[in-house]
């Protein structure tokens, strides 16, 4: 599925300093039953964000209007627990291009980056100077930079680097994915599979 | 001298296509393993794509996630879960892959039905789209859970693109007390280790008491890795593994199943292999364990009382978070807290194994009232064990009733599901917050914790009834 290319995102953030936010509670599974990728942005925290008869949570940031952006803060080990890409959709689907944390599970930062959701990881202590600059001004914008592999704080230009591998960083920046990329080594693939011991 | 390999390097080495450089590596698939809730997209993008599935016979598809666990044979009521299911079936029937759904004597939750077929063997390499395909290592496979996209790329061309995880390995020697279970080993583990303590790596479980479980038992133990962060778990094969695998259906036969054996023979870690980091514990340190928060990592041996946020490593505001979740304050015990549902299934613990341990707690007792419980076989081959041996009288004797297998309440996709604030003992693998049903309290544990639970309607230790 194409997604759009990412360069250079600037934007304002919103901030969730919650650890171990799992996928549960990105998409909980109830709402794993369309055989289609549609409207998965519309249950993006469905039960951190509405009460059970629907109404919207006051207290939950995606209803604050103060917060917006491209960008979602998240604290440590976001993305824990169940594979479900449909948690990297929600996110994306629901407006984020980039989310941000000191940590991620594993399989969630595989998914993100596969569906062009670019997750980047800081040090706890830029997390933290990023929370703050948010509390101080919640207008206040990240400018991130994939060519350059940087994160900055406009305000204060604070500014921290993050690891992607090459090949990965190539495809987002073209909107590449990985099955081109299989596609067109088929035959070395088949060479290999007649080989194989199973 | 070569440099000593470890299991998993020589089973990872052995299916790498292609390196790309300052990339991942193009990894080749052996299994591959669909249900009906992560693999519909990967299909459309196909469609969308117009690419075919590239090596149809190497995808078994079960139907599991999102099936009902009581009248199976009569059509499923809710219309998307319905529509899930007939696009498993016309999707498998157009691509010409196996597909074990619904009614099918071999159908069940894919992580139990994959092993129990034969068609998990060592030294492959086995993904799902469900992060519990951990489970397979088990048998010293390389078995890990992957996204949609993913799917889509192991259906079209049978590779992924995986960078090499880390790798880490648990060592436990020594010998298990009374009344601790495969699972308890692996709540300790992830209680030691935090939910995030293996992220990045790969897990090797090493030393006396793994070497001393059984397969059920292993699985158990591989099934949680994830629960720490680990990308996969594995187990050494060996003649354990040998004896459970020979004579299954698609196990291979003859000669091809002496030259697989030796070939396996060969895997297990060299002396002097090493590791990016090692852990080691003492297996007379493990009690029955039980957790009282709202990650897998929130554990603690049954006995003990609920830590103060100032001894665990979540953050201080996350973890009051969890245990104003869960009803619960520091410092409280955990045994005699009242409890409302016991759930004994799930790839984790829904395996004959498993029920044997809850029958023999709660034979010639009695459910208590205050309890509702739910006992899901994880196939239809564990269920008919349990009615050949004479599991289900004991059960039925004991006020329980057996329901048809599935994922059931593990998440409770299904109308299986925990109502809000109500508390579970489970002997599934997650207590996130709603992961058995909007508002549910769960405590994991071992299915002898559970079944004392299930007759004392609290949180009891079952040492006091064996
Ligand atoms: S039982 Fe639970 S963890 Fe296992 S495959 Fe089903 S949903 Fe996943």
């Amino acid at each position: 599925m194409a997604y759009d290319k990412f360069t250079v995102l600037k934007s304002t953030a919103v901030p969730m300093p919650i650890e171990n936010v799992d996928t549960d509670q990105i998409i909980p599974a109830r709402f794993l039953k369309a055989t289609k990728r549609e409207g998965f942005g519309d249950n993006l925290f469905r039960d951190w964000r509405y009460n059970g008869d629907d109404t919207p949570k006051q207290d939950f940031v995606l209803n604050n209007p103060i917060y917006s952006g491209k960008i979602l803060v998240g604290g440590r080990n976001f993305g824990s627990g169940s594979s479900r890409e449909h948690a990297a959709w929600a996110i994306y689907d629901y407006g984020f291009r980039c989310v941000v944390s000191s940590f991620f599970a594993d399989i969630f930062k595989g998914n993100s980056i596969n569906i062009g959701l670019l997750p980047v990881q800081v040090s706890p202590e830029f997390l933290d100077k990023i929370f703050k600059a948010i509390e101080a001004d919640p207008k206040a914008e990240l400018e991130v930079n994939l060519p350059e592999q940087t994160i900055t704080i406009v305000s204060t230009g604070e500014q921290e680097s993050f690891a992607i591998n090459g090949y990965k960083k190539h495809n987002m920046i073209n909107g590449y994915d990985d099955i081109d990329y299989l596609q067109a080594m088929k035959s070395e693939i088949k060479t290999f599979a007649e080989a194989s011991l199973y | 001298m070569s440099t000593p390999k470890s299991l998993f390097d020589k089973v990872w080495d052995a299916h790498v296509v292609r390196k790309i450089e300052d990339g991942p590596d193009v990894f080749f698939i052996d299994r591959h393993f669909i249900h009906e809730v992560t693999s519909p997209v990967a299909f459309l993008g196909l469609e969308t794509r117009g690419i075919d599935v590239l090596f149809p016979e190497r995808t078994f598809a079960t139907a599991d996630h999102n099936t009902p666990t009581i009248n199976q044979h009569l059509p499923v009521a809710d219309p998307l879960s319905a529509n899930q299911l007939k696009a498993l079936e016309t999707n498998t029937a157009k691509y010409g892959i196996s597909h074990w759904g619904l009614g099918h004597a071999k159908n069940g939750i894919v992580h139990v039905v994959g092993p129990e077929n034969g068609i998990t063997q060592p030294g492959m390499t086995i993904v799902c789209g469900d992060s519990h395909t951990s489970t397979h290592g088990a048998f010293g496979a390389i078995a890990f859970g992957i996204g949609t996209s993913e799917v889509e790329m192991v259906l079209s061309s049978q590779c992924i693109m995986q960078p090499k995880p880390k790798k880490m390995r648990v060592t436990i020697n020594g010998k298990l007390g009374a009344a601790v279970m495969p699972k308890d080993v692996t709540l300790y583990i992830i209680s030691q280790l935090s939910a995030a303590g293996a992220t990045g790596y790969f897990v090797e479980y090493a030393g006396d008491v793994f070497r001393n479980m059984s397969m059920e038992g292993r699985m158990t133990v591989c099934n949680m890795s994830i629960e720490m962060g680990a990308r996969g778990g594995m187990i050494a094969p060996d003649e354990t593994t040998f004896a459970y695998l020979k004579g299954r259906e698609l196990a291979p036969k003859g000669e091809a199943w002496d030259k697989a054996v030796a070939y396996w023979k060969t895997l297990p870690t060299e002396e002097g292999a090493t590791f990016d980091i090692e852990y080691n514990f003492d297996a007379a340190d493990i009690e029955p364990q039980i957790t009282y928060g709202t990650n897998p990592g929130l554990g603690t041996g049954i006995s003990q009382n609920i830590p103060l946020a100032n001894q665990v490593k979540d953050g201080e505001a996350s973890y009051k978070k969890s245990l104003g979740y869960m009803g619960f304050a520091e410092n409280e015990q955990i045994v005699g807290k009242s409890i409302d549902y016991v759930f004994l299934g799930s790839c984790t613990n829904g395996r004959i194994e498993d029920f044997r341990a809850f029958a023999s707690i709660v034979k010639g007792r009695k459910k208590a009232d205050n309890v509702t419980a739910w006992l899901v076989p994880g196939s239809h081959i564990v269920e008919s064990q349990i009615k050949e041996e004479g599991i289900l009288d004991i059960l039925n004797e004991a006020g329980f009733e057996l329901r048809q297998p599935g994922c059931s309440a593990c998440l409770a996709m299904n109308d299986d599901k925990i109502p809000a604030g109500k508390y579970a003992v489970s002997t599934s693998n997650r207590n996130f917050e709603g992961r058995q049903g909007p508002g549910a309290r769960t405590l994991l544990a071992s299915p002898l914790v559970a079944a004392a639970a299930a007759v004392t309607g609290k949180v009891t230790d079952p040492r006091e009834l064996i």
